[in-house]
């Protein structure tokens, strides 16, 4: 299954990268959430992998007893979860008002160089 | 004595706030402050001829051996006696050469600044102060030089000696720090004691290339002495005084000052004799092809500075001496010759010595005045210049063996050219016809005529009483270049000899010459075939190049596309990491460690890669976005089956939550288009591979070796027994790192604001939905 999992890091990481090279920001968003899962995915493979071992200690003992999933990158994770929301929220908002003032989509169309203004 | 070098920078401050309330004519008062702390040095003169030197000590940055310490000894005294003595003339004369001019206040601004700093340079004994007041005095002369400002020329002359000169005290610093850390002190005073140290030292070569690019370049010796005829684009005052007693003699301080530090080494003695005399050469040589007197005279002072950069190098006491003499000499003539061209500027309106002659009908003290500056420059019998060239030749005809008489025909020949522009400066506008067009030229004002007539007699005093400067300067002067005593008398005559026979065949050979060809230079053109391998030439191409070469490379990585900045990042990225996996890492996987591979789990990956090359592939946002979701909801069960149900939760919220946020607000975008065609989708795509197997080999690479798990043994540990906590990573978020998760929030807050801030933004009327 492992492998299975660091394969899928590897295509998120390309899907995403791909992506982001296009020229509509609807798919540039689209590539960083995939960009951002696929490092969700590769920080959790850095810690010990347990299937079904949750690391909640059992009621009645104040100590592991079973091997148990590492809990640090289970939090850090979390935490990115929770942060990339805001930024993808923020950013479809910005996108959405973007589109309102130059009626596209297209990020080359906000190249403004200095001797166009 | 603090207060005296402070006063400069004092009075730029007041004249920079209130010097737009002062009537031109009253700025002629401030030439009082030189003139002030020139009597003020001249007071120290009885203690420093009884052979001491007076200190003073302030405490700036004691910590880090930076002090406010000056030191007053001969050289010092002398340089600070030309500075503040010829500055209050040229103070003086700027005040009536620059009546009219709008922007007077600011220019005595400059100039107060300057001289200053000068003051400053000259006095200070520590090396990091020196250092300090020399960038001040490039900085200033920048402001200086380019003073007017509306002239392209101009700017591009100050642009250019800020640059040569600047970049030249990049390399003084350099050697600044090295000095002080080979000697273990900044005090150029002390670093005397370890004068043997430093030149047995093995950087010792290091050490003078770096003082040398500092000195060569401030002081203008080939092959960076193009910036100074470049700086004549500066008004007349300035070129006075920057270019005979200040500015560019603080190169030749800079060497007699470390004189006794690092002197008397081969290094140092055949690399200034080289140098200098090189210059002095080929600057005298070129003088004599300009008809602008400024130009004339910005070549004769290359040539001064490189006969005082080859005495030094000579280093015998005789040529050390003769150092002292000149810069004097040097001084005082060079100051006369360019206020006499100034005024004749300023009245004529040309510099063209074709066009001038005979202007003594009509300016009579000026021609006094230049006719002195001239005799001296020629060094005529009864003049200071006389002294000089003696002296000159006397170091010259010391030197041991053959070298003697090489440098010596060096040295006349150079003489013999700067005899001749001196004369071409100081005579020719004044002898001959009058033109018409000159006839109604004006009468000039005193303060104008005054300071040249005044620099005259001087040389003239100093020359047949030549005893009035050696007891009284000159020995102590010479005592600071040399380290020890030398025993000298100047005089005016020496009695038949060698010497004497060198200076009246450099006298006829010169007028002979001047007279021949009437005072006329010759034509530049003829040098026009070296201007492709002139320094100032090739010092231009080198920096248009450089500016076009930046300028496209700017081009090429600047472009403004996103994904242009993206592609570069990531090609680099996998060139790097991909050739470091490539030549250090194995490849291999640990089967051990894997987990059995169950039907579903196989099912579930077909479904999530299908959900991306959905998502990627798709011509319709909605499709997109719903692939996207698909992406999500896996990553949840791929965190329920390893173990972490907080995860699984949080991503089924947040994905939920952004899909509908994606498809509320992004519902009503146009056409998803397609901007790319074949060939650009195949390079993204192969990039993208590239980097995405990278990625999986680093992940594998992880995978193998697990790192070291203190801290997560830590936290499974003590959640429940420090924390009374089960949920170890809730424990960990809110009690462990408790801190973190709360910045997170006010994140989480700050984005929610600008969310709200950005939907309720009202968009003017026409760009309105």
């Amino acid at each position: 299954m492992e492998l299975l999992l660091v394969i899928l890091i590897g295509v998120l990481y390309a899907a995403g990268i791909y992506l982001m090279f296009r020229r509509s920001m609807v798919r540039l968003l689209l590539g960083l959430i995939l960009l951002g899962n696929g490092a969700n995915l590769l920080i959790f493979l850095m810690g010990d992998i347990a299937k079904g071992k949750p690391p909640i200690i059992k009621a009645g003992a104040s100590v592991f007893t079973d091997v148990y999933a590492d809990p640090v990158p289970q939090s850090l994770i979390l935490t990115a979860i929770v942060i990339s929301f805001g930024l993808q929220s923020f950013a479809i908002i910005l996108l959405k008002r973007i589109y309102l003032l130059t009626g596209s989509d297209d990020l080359d169309t906000l190249n403004t160089h200095d001797k166009d203004i | 004595m603090l207060i005296a070098v402070l006063s400069g920078f004092l009075l730029a401050l007041l004249l920079f706030f209130f010097g737009k309330y002062l009537k031109s004519r009253h700025f002629s008062l401030i030439g009082f402050l030189p003139l002030g702390i020139f009597i003020y040095l001249l007071s120290f003169l009885p203690l420093i001829n009884s052979g001491q030197s007076a200190m003073f000590h302030y405490s700036w940055v004691p910590s880090m051996g930076i002090n406010l310490d000056f030191r007053l000894d001969g050289l010092a005294l002398l340089f600070g006696c030309m500075i503040t003595g010829i500055g209050s003339l040229v103070f003086f004369y700027a005040a009536a050469y620059m009546k009219h001019h709008p922007f007077i206040d600011r220019f005595f601004v400059f100039l107060s600044v300057f001289m200053a700093s000068m003051l400053g340079l000259v006095l200070a004994d520590n090396v990091l102060l020196l250092f300090v007041f020399w960038e001040l005095t490039s900085i200033s002369s920048f402001f200086l030089i380019g003073f007017n400002n509306e002239e392209e020329g101009s700017r591009k002359s100050a642009i250019m000696s800020l640059s040569v000169t600047g970049g030249g005290g990049f390399f003084l610093l350099a050697g600044f720090i090295l000095l002080g850390n080979l000697s273990g002190s900044y005090s150029i005073r002390e670093m005397i004691f370890s004068s043997e140290v430093l030149k047995d030292s093995s950087l010792y070569g290091l050490l003078l290339v770096f003082l040398f690019l500092g000195a060569f370049t401030k002081s203008a010796q080939f092959p960076f002495h193009f910036w100074l005829p470049n700086a004549m684009k500066a008004p007349t005052p300035v070129s006075a005084y920057l270019h005979s007693a200040t500015m560019v003699k603080a190169g030749i301080y800079l060497l007699a000052r470390f004189t006794p530090v690092l002197g008397t080494h081969s290094y140092w003695n055949n690399s200034l004799m080289i140098t200098g005399a090189f210059t002095m050469l080929y600057a005298a040589i070129h003088a004599l092809f300009r008809k602008d007197l400024k130009a004339i005279l910005a070549y004769s002072t290359i040539a001064s500075l490189g006969m005082m950069v080859f005495l030094l190098g000579i280093g015998s006491e005789k040529a050390l001496l003769a150092v002292s003499v000149f810069i004097l000499v040097h001084a005082l003539y060079k100051a006369g010759l360019f206020l006499t061209a100034g005024v004749i500027d300023y009245k004529t309106g040309t510099r063209d010595l074709h066009k001038l002659s005979g202007l003594r009908k009509v300016m009579k003290p000026v021609a006094i005045g230049g006719l002195l500056a001239a005799l001296s420059s020629a060094g005529m019998p009864l003049t200071f210049g006389f002294i000089g060239k003696d002296l000159i030749y006397e170091a010259t005809l010391g030197a041991p063996g053959n070298l003697a008489w090489i440098l010596t025909g060096i040295a006349f020949v150079s003489n013999v050219c700067l005899l001749i522009a001196g004369l071409m400066v100081g005579i020719k506008p004044f002898f001959g016809a009058l033109p018409q067009k000159f006839s109604r030229v004006k009468k000039v004002s005193g303060f104008l005529w005054m300071p040249g007539i005044i620099l005259g007699v001087s040389a003239i005093i100093f020359g047949v009483f030549p005893m009035f400067l050696d007891r009284n300067l000159i020995t102590a002067v010479a005592q600071s270049i040399n380290g020890t005593v030398i025993d000298i008398s100047l005089k005016l005559w020496h009695g038949f000899s060698l010497v004497i026979l060198l200076s009246i065949l450099t006298l006829s050979v010169g007028f002979i010459f001047y007279f021949l060809r009437k005072g006329k230079p010759f034509n530049q053109e003829k040098l026009a075939g070296f201007e492709s391998v002139s320094p100032e030439y090739l010092t231009e191409l080198i920096i248009s190049k450089t500016d076009k070469f930046a300028f496209r490379y700017t081009r090429l990585l600047h472009n403004g596309y996103l994904r242009y900045y993206l592609i570069t990042i990531i090609v680099f990225l996998i060139g790097l990491v991909g050739y470091r996996l490539f030549t250090e890492v194995p490849l291999s996987v640990n089967y051990a460690q894997l987990s059995e591979t169950r039907f579903y789990e196989v099912v579930f990956f077909i479904i999530i890669v299908s959900a991306i090359l959905i998502t990627v592939f798709t011509s319709s946002r909605l499709t997109a976005i719903a692939g996207m979701g698909i992406i999500g909801y896996c990553m949840c069960l791929i965190f329920v089956f390893y173990g972490a149900p907080d995860l699984a939760m949080t991503q089924f919220t947040i994905d939920t939550l952004t899909v509908v946020l994606f498809v509320l607000v992004l519902f009503r975008l146009p056409q998803f288009k397609k901007y790319v065609n074949l060939k650009v989708q195949f390079r993204d795509g192969l990039i993208a591979l590239s980097f995405g197997a990278i990625i999986s080999i680093i992940a594998l690479q992880a995978f193998n070796e697990p790192a070291d798990k203190v801290v997560s043994h830590f936290y499974g540990d003590n959640a429940y027994v420090l924390a009374k906590g089960r949920n170890v990573v809730n424990v960990i978020l809110v009690d462990f790192r408790g801190f973190d998760t709360m910045v997170e929030i006010i994140v989480l807050s700050i984005a929610a604001l600008g969310v709200y801030s950005l939907l309720k933004l009202k968009v003017k009327a026409p760009e309105k939905e």
